[in-house]
């Protein structure tokens, strides 16, 4: 089937082409100088129109875009870039403000703390002196408690000595022998409690 | 007559006929698209031309070209040749809608007729040989004289180039004028059998046809480029005398 048509085109296309070549009688339009005058003057006067309004008028107006186009992006590209210097000048501003105050701070930290700290060291100090100045007092209080607190107890020894034996015996002792044995009783009893 | 794949170069008067001295300038469809052509192209880059930073299609199309074409100049012909570049860039656009606009069925090619594409090269050979002249003195007939070639061969050389620089401009026109006849030639020819093979076999040269289009459309722009370049390599030549 494709055989046959193919076949058929062939035939068909040598048969047409034949025909096509009879029925040239002129030859090529192209070779018949009849109009050659016309188109010549036609050429010259579309052409030579054309090319004068490209020239004058159009390609000028086209060019001075294309210019100012590039001058006008090379114009936005010289402010971007100054543009970007000044952000980056402003950042690193920016940065050092934020160091300096980080420092500061840190500073007004370090400073501050010391205060408190040199605060607590006098407190503590004028606290511990006034400690050690009420230790020192109650020491002496104590020791002159210790001294009258002696003299008393041996005196109230003494008297309850001389009661028990006013009250075992009935009758009166001589208070300095009284006063002789109770202070050798509270020298011993006092060594014992030193010999501790 | 409508079979024939060369009836769509015909060249037929629109309107009175118009004669000067008894010369024939009368407008022709040739012409119609000469004109309609030009128009697009000052439309479109007209409307190219609005002054905002942010470009819209049309802007950045214009735009686009404009640095398609400066770049092309100043690579293959450097920085002298920027005086030329409206001159470049014109011929390329006309070229190019020339080409597009025949793609559209029915249209009609202008540069798919010798004498146009002839006057465009004859112009550019005798203004290049002219700027040649101009910014080298004599000095610019030393284009014919390779250096490092043995004197033995100078003679044969210096013909060879002198031949090569004077068939320039049929080269230069001859190309463009024969690629464009024939492909709109082969499109016509493939529409040709797939009327003639109706809708059995009508497929496959539809196919070809849709891809010939395609093909097409990628050599008219193709063809305007090359066209183009190849002024910037002979403004070269005459710029930046190398030999």
């Amino acid at each position: 089937m494709l055989k046959k048509i193919i076949f058929q085109f062939l035939a068909l296309s040598l048969i047409f082409t034949y025909s096509a070549q009879s029925a040239e009688s002129g030859g090529m339009p192209q070779l018949n100088p009849e109009f050659w005058i016309s188109q010549i003057f036609w050429l010259v006067l579309t052409f030579g129109l054309l090319f004068i309004i490209l020239s004058k008028f159009i390609l000028p107006k086209i060019s001075n875009n294309l210019e100012t186009r590039k001058s006008q992006i090379l114009e936005n590209i010289e402010t971007a870039d100054k543009q970007r210097e000044k952000t980056e000048k402003k950042v690193k501003e920016f940065d050092k403000i934020i160091n300096d105050t980080k420092v500061e701070a840190k500073n007004f930290f370090n400073s501050e703390r010391q205060k408190v700290l040199d605060d607590i060291n006098n407190k503590r100090l004028s606290l511990e002196k006034d400690i050690e100045k009420e230790i020192i007092k109650a020491e002496e209080e104590i020791d002159q408690l210790k001294k009258t607190s002696q003299e008393k107890v041996t005196k109230i020894a003494i008297e309850t000595s001389s009661d028990l034996v006013k009250q075992l015996i009935g009758e009166d002792i001589n208070k300095s022998s009284l006063s002789a044995i109770v202070e050798d009783l509270s020298k011993k009893e006092m060594e014992k409690h030193n010999g501790n | 007559m409508a079979a024939n794949p060369m009836y769509q170069f015909n060249v037929y008067r629109i309107g009175p006929e118009i004669k000067i001295n008894n010369i024939d300038i009368s407008f022709t469809n040739a012409s119609l698209f000469m004109v309609i052509s030009s128009l697009a192209i000052l439309i479109i880059f007209n409307l190219g031309t609005k002054r905002s930073i942010i470009p819209n299609k049309i802007q950045l199309l214009a735009e686009l070209s404009y640095s398609f074409i400066s770049k092309m100049i100043s690579d293959t012909a450097g920085s002298k040749a920027k005086p030329y570049f409206s001159f470049i860039f014109s011929l390329f656009m006309f070229v190019l809608f020339c080409n597009m606009f025949g793609m559209i069925p029915y249209s009609f090619t202008v540069t798919s007729h010798i004498i146009v594409t002839f006057v465009l090269a004859a112009f550019i050979f005798i203004g290049v040989t002219i700027i040649g002249f101009i910014k080298h003195g004599l000095g610019y007939l030393k284009l014919f004289v390779p250096s490092g070639v043995p004197m033995v061969l100078l003679p044969l050389i210096v013909v060879i180039e002198i031949i090569s620089y004077l068939s320039r401009p049929i080269s230069l026109s001859v190309r463009l004028f024969a690629n464009m006849m024939a492909g709109h030639t082969m499109m016509k020819v493939f529409g040709g059998f797939v009327v003639s093979l109706g809708i059995v076999g009508g497929w496959l040269p539809l196919g070809f046809s849709v891809a010939l289009t395609g093909l097409e459309i990628l050599v008219a722009f193709l063809q305007a480029y090359v066209f183009a370049i190849l002024t910037c390599i002979y403004l070269n030549d005459a710029l930046n005398l190398h030999h």
